[in-house]
């Protein structure tokens, strides 16, 4: 009886230490479970956004982010004829606005793109240069999340914007040009542009390192 | 081919054309208001400039199906308003014109410029007349008229 209580010390040891031992490897595994998975996020936020980057550096959007006085027009991007100049509040000026030539919708017959509410973005929301060089991945990418910049809208209200804005619609419907061709699309569908924006929002709306 | 109807000048006018039908050429070949020109049917030139709306507009790219009931006024029309009658006024007062063919879009423009910012400096009207060509170069006694306007506006 008495060697029995003898051997019951280490045996008890024995386990408690294994069990220790259990818990701390499983513990230890959860943590590194957590960071794959956060680190798996961010690279997705960070590679969906590239995908949205490309979208918004295509002509039919970036045309209108210009860091200049003017529009642009084109997929050479030329500066926009008719000495059409930016005005004070994204619309022209009066006798040369916007919605002089540009009505709610696409008019194929003579060649003008249409849309509601047609203007400039706000020079905040410029994604060029002055030399009409379009700004790095970071650089938009900072401009689009500055809430400060971009009508304080969040992660979600940015996914809504691309979702159903109509300006931004406009970029998969351009209409013909007016030598009756097909305007150039943006490089992904909107199904696929808005997908890649909701992975970068749901990650955060995470930017790339860099000026 | 489609019927639409359309406030010219305060007028009710009943068309029927072809919906890619320019409004510039709805003016002129149905409604043989020929005071509207054409210059480049491309909108570079501001020849045809009219007011939609009270909106300086390009007749020569904005289709008739797209008008809508948004009130049409021409060169025909625009001295029914004081404002527009004052600048032609001021036109013939500085005699503004040489050959002519581009002062219905030009007046129409500045017409639409006085209304917005009745006091133009020379920037405002270099930017707003900006869209109107002048191949004669009236541009020197096309600022004096509109300023001229602004003070008789005053």
């Amino acid at each position: 009886m008495l060697r029995n209580h003898r051997l019951l010390f280490p045996v008890f040891l024995f386990l408690l230490l294994g069990w220790m031992t259990c818990i701390a490897l499983a513990s230890r595994a959860g943590i590194n479970s957590g960071n794959v998975v956060a680190d798996t996020k961010l690279a997705d936020g960070l590679a969906a956004w590239e995908q949205v980057y490309s979208v918004l550096t295509s002509p039919r959007c970036i045309n209108c982010h210009t860091a200049t006085n003017y529009p642009q027009q084109g997929d050479d991007r030329h500066r926009h004829f008719a000495n059409v100049v930016r005005g004070p509040g994204n619309i022209g000026v009066p006798a040369l606005t916007c919605e002089g030539c540009h009505q709610e919708v696409n008019a194929d017959s003579t060649g003008v793109p249409g849309a509601p509410g047609w203007h400039l973005a706000p020079l905040s929301m410029r994604w060029q240069d002055t030399n009409d060089r379009p700004l790095s991945s970071a650089a938009v990418c900072r401009a689009v999340t500055d809430r400060s910049r971009n009508e304080n809208m969040d992660g979600p209200d940015l996914l809504k914007h691309h979702e159903k804005a109509d300006l931004v619609l406009w970029a998969w419907n351009p209409g013909r040009r007016p030598d009756s061709t097909m305007r150039t699309l943006p490089p992904l569908t909107h199904a696929q542009f808005v997908a890649a924006t909701r992975t970068w929002v749901d990650a955060g709306t995470p930017c790339p390192r860099g000026r | 081919m489609a019927t639409y109807e359309l406030n010219v000048n305060g007028q009710a006018k009943k068309v029927n054309v072809d919906p890619g039908t320019p409004l510039l050429w709805v003016l002129r070949e149905e409604l043989k208001m020929t005071g509207t020109k054409y210059g480049c049917g491309i909108s570079a030139c501001g020849a045809c400039t009219v007011h939609l709306a009270g909106v300086a507009s390009r007749s020569c790219v904005i289709p008739v199906s797209l008008v809508g009931d948004r009130k049409i006024t021409t060169i025909e029309g625009v001295g029914q308003d004081p404002v527009g009658r004052t600048v032609q006024e001021a036109w013939v007062a500085k005699d503004v014109v040489q050959c002519g063919y581009c002062q219905s879009g030009q007046i129409m423009s500045a017409v639409a410029l006085l209304k917005a910012t009745p006091k133009p400096t020379d920037a405002n009207i270099e930017e707003s007349m900006g869209g109107n060509l002048c191949r004669c170069a009236t541009y020197v006694r096309i600022r004096e008229a509109i300023k001229s306007a602004a003070e008789q506006i005053g």
